[in-house]
């Protein structure tokens, strides 16, 4: 079963639906969690340690943290393969493009492959940034995030590189859940509407749920 | 009225194609699109020019044989196949472009005309039925329910034209391959291959080089008997629970 998954087009793009639903789960979570900055630094701080110590004492110390993490990344790999696989397939299957040029789909819809590069980029430079500090300006902090946000987000290009990824982020979900929908089978003549409701109702509130925070700094809503 | 064609000149499979312009006169908004370039190939024989090749058979809409993507579009502005369009969708003096079909599971064998034999393939793979031949059945012998039965039809509408595919940005046959899938996975008598018709139909699609699906729903814009996009959806559920229950024996 593993194998027809992974060799069938059909079964690669179940992959890319499955890990896509993944990572949008965990990212409706991280931005509800990130709206925590707006309730001061001692809320934010201690709820970033919660994280930490979720689960105990069944679990120890950062235990479930990392079982996230190595979820994400599975999800992160899984997704980008295929999309890669998928897209290069894509391109030999039409070489030669018309000669009367129409523009065609939706925005959101032409955009999901750079809009995935862009959010591949990101997610490394995020993790750089705020998890390992590695590219963080100014003094990175383990174990004080609201200073390390305030810190990123008082940099010019902190905020576009975010900004444009939020927003990458947004057209993705609008497509992309939609699509997940369709792929898993699970979509219907009567039941279209709702999805795409549901898919731009997502894309929305992720994309102002994150934006806020980088605008809050900006703005000196938070600091 | 007075019209400048683009055609798509290519000798044979293995030659470079190119647009050549061509002024034709005195067409008539009756005409079909056809007909239209029936004209002009006259008038190239006459002047002992090569004709323009294009695939056409039945002329009424319903054998797929016709083809050409006209200014970008498969099968011409109009919901229909190329033979059933007609010339008073175009206004005097217009430019029109005409393409053959590009997928690179569909080569240009000359001109307009496209090798398509990768669709019949498709439909060796598993569109069929396992049926005693002979005398056709009592028609009341094995009952359909109404929606099926309403289901299957739309999805045997499929004249298997390939226009789904030259639209599709990825090249893909899956608006075809799902056409076939449903029309017989709902009915009784496809009953036997639902799980292996929809597995061999799908890996025979990726084995001709057809891309995948990225839900642009250009296919379903192009289809000239409207097979609808859930169409698709509906073949990705019958492939996962085929590829299920696969797994289980
Ligand atoms: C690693 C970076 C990423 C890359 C390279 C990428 C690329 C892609 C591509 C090429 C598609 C297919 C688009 C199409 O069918 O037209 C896609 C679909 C999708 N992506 Fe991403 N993406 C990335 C990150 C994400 C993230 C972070 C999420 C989570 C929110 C996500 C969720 C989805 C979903 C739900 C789909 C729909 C799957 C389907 O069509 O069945 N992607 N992605
Ligand atoms: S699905 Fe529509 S466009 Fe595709 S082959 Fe069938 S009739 Fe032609
Ligand atoms: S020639 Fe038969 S469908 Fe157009």
């Amino acid at each position: 079963m593993t194998r027809t998954m992974w060799d069938s087009s059909v079964g690669k793009k179940t992959v890319m639906a499955v890990s896509g639903l993944i990572m949008l789960a965990y990212l409706v979570v991280h931005m509800l969690g990130n709206l925590k900055i707006f309730f001061g630094s001692d809320e934010f701080n201690e709820y970033a340690h919660a994280l930490r110590t979720l689960g105990e004492p069944f679990l120890h110390y950062e235990w479930a943290l990392w079982i996230t993490r190595v979820v994400l990344v599975a999800a992160v790999v899984a997704h980008a393969v295929s999309a890669y696989q998928l897209s290069r397939r894509d391109i030999k299957a039409r070489p030669t493009k018309y000669v009367h040029k129409k523009p065609r789909a939706s925005y959101a819809t032409r955009t999901m492959r750079w809009g995935g590069i862009i959010l591949g980029l990101f997610i490394v430079w995020h993790i750089l940034d705020l998890t390992t500090g590695t590219v963080h300006p100014g003094g990175f902090e383990a174990g004080h995030p609201y200073q390390n946000v305030i810190d990123t987000f008082s940099t010019w290009y902190g905020n576009v590189i975010y900004i444009v990824a939020v927003l990458a982020l947004g057209l993705h979900i609008r497509h992309g859940f939609w699509s997940a929908a369709q792929t898993l089978g699970v979509g219907s003549r009567t039941r279209d509407r709702a999805f795409k409701t549901i898919a731009n109702v997502l894309a929305l509130v992720l994309t102002v749920g994150f934006v806020s925070v980088p605008v809050a700094v900006m703005t000196g809503v938070v600091s | 009225m007075k019209l400048t064609l683009r055609v798509w000149r290519q000798r044979n499979a293995d030659a470079d194609g190119a647009m050549s312009t061509y002024e034709v006169d005195d067409i008539s908004p009756d005409m079909s699109f056809l007909e239209m370039l029936d004209t002009l190939n006259e008038e190239l024989i006459l002047g002992g020019e090569d004709p323009v090749a294009f695939d056409h058979d039945c002329r009424e809409g319903i054998c797929g044989a016709c083809s050409l993507v006209i200014n970008g579009d498969a099968h011409g502005p109009e919901r229909t196949t190329t033979c059933q369009l007609h010339m008073r969708s175009f206004k005097d003096g217009d430019i029109i472009d005409i393409e053959p079909w590009r997928a690179s599971a569909f080569p240009v064998v000359k001109d307009l005309v496209v090798d398509r034999s990768a669709f019949d393939r498709i439909i060796q793979a598993g569109g069929y039925i396992t049926a005693p031949t002979g005398a056709a059945p009592e028609a009341h012998a094995t009952p359909v329910p109404k929606p099926d039965a309403d289901f299957a039809f739309e999805h045997a509408e499929c004249i298997g034209c390939g226009a789904c595919v030259a639209a599709c940005p990825n090249g893909a046959a899956m608006l075809f391959t799902s056409a076939k899938v449903n029309h017989l996975n709902v009915l009784p008598q496809g009953a036997p291959e639902r799980e292996t018709r929809v597995l061999d139909m799908v890996a025979q699609m990726d084995e001709e080089g057809f891309g995948g699906c990225t839900l642009t729903g250009e296919c379903a814009t192009a289809c000239p008997k409207g097979i609808p996009l859930v169409s698709i959806t509906g073949m990705n559920k019958e492939w996962l629970r085929a590829t299920r229950r696969s797994g289980k024996r």
